[in-house]
């Protein structure tokens, strides 16, 4: 029976999305952040997605069949901005604070592209779940 | 048994066939934003023709029947529409339509089977 399997595939693209949006959320919320340093400004986070194959899960033994996972986080290699703000506490010998390269456009995007990715998973558990539930009323009177 | 799996004809199995083709649509929208993932789908007729040429069969009481988790034939990779910068090719809206059609005709199939195990219980009754 391979409708329950599906419960699987949709769970862990579910939590793989969560991933997404938390990190976009952790962007947004440092996108203002600065540092005293280039090495230390905030760089925006990026999830990677990998899907699972159905092999390497079996040999696992997990619950999860040919889902999907977040590999790693990478750093947006883009490059951070200088801003001169010699009253900032932050601020290095020049007067200089380092802010992150957080760009809120993009964040925007990336998290309706989550949440849409999201509910469609929701529409297929829902399916699922229907069509599960109507072959088990086959056995009832 | 055999008389049951006899009396419920292709409809079991097409529903296993169904149901895994639904599987590997959820694969499809569950890696939606998966870089270099090839989307794939079933194609029953080709399930079908696998099954009537070179499926296996018992032909003696002794043979053990056939497992049912058998890696399925007919699973094909999907040529887009467009392609996508990260190589992947999945189109959502596709897989959605598709996802929607396999869901259909699962019930068609149950319906199907719920037709023959109703005739089933009538004769077992005998009213």
């Amino acid at each position: 029976m391979s409708l329950d399997r599906i419960f699987s595939i949709a769970g862990s693209a579910l939590s793989a999305q969560t991933v997404r949006m938390n990190t976009t959320a952790s962007n947004m919320a440092n996108a203002s952040t600065v540092a005293s340093s280039e090495g230390e400004a905030y760089r925006a986070k990026r999830t990677n997605f990998k899907a699972v194959l159905v092999d390497q899960a079996r040999g696992q033994g997990g619950p999860v069949t040919g889902g999907v996972q977040v590999t790693h986080l990478l750093s947006d290699p883009s490059p951070i901005r200088r801003m001169n703000d010699p009253g900032n506490p932050l601020a290095d010998k020049e007067g200089f604070v380092y802010m992150s390269n957080v760009n809120e456009m993009t964040e925007m995007v990336e998290m309706m592209g989550a949440s849409r990715s999201y509910q469609n998973n929701v529409e297929v558990v829902n399916t699922a779940r229907l069509l599960m539930s109507k072959t088990l009323d086959l056995i009832k009177t | 048994m055999n008389t049951i799996d006899k009396a419920l004809g292709i409809s079991a199995q097409a529903l296993g066939m169904r149901s895994r083709r639904m599987e590997v649509l959820s694969q499809n929208i569950a890696n939606a934003d998966t870089p270099n993932f090839k989307a794939r789908d079933i194609k029953f007729g080709h399930v079908l023709q696998s099954v009537a040429d070179n499926g296996l069969r018992a032909t003696a009481s002794s043979h053990f029947s056939v497992a049912e988790e058998s890696p399925t034939p007919g699973v094909m990779y999907r040529v887009p529409f467009n392609n996508s910068f990260d190589g992947n090719t999945v189109e959502l809206n596709i897989e959605q339509a598709q996802y929607g059609q396999a869901a259909a005709e699962y019930q068609a199939t149950l319906n199907i089977l719920e037709n023959r195990v109703n005739g089933l219980k009538r004769a077992l009754r005998g009213d």
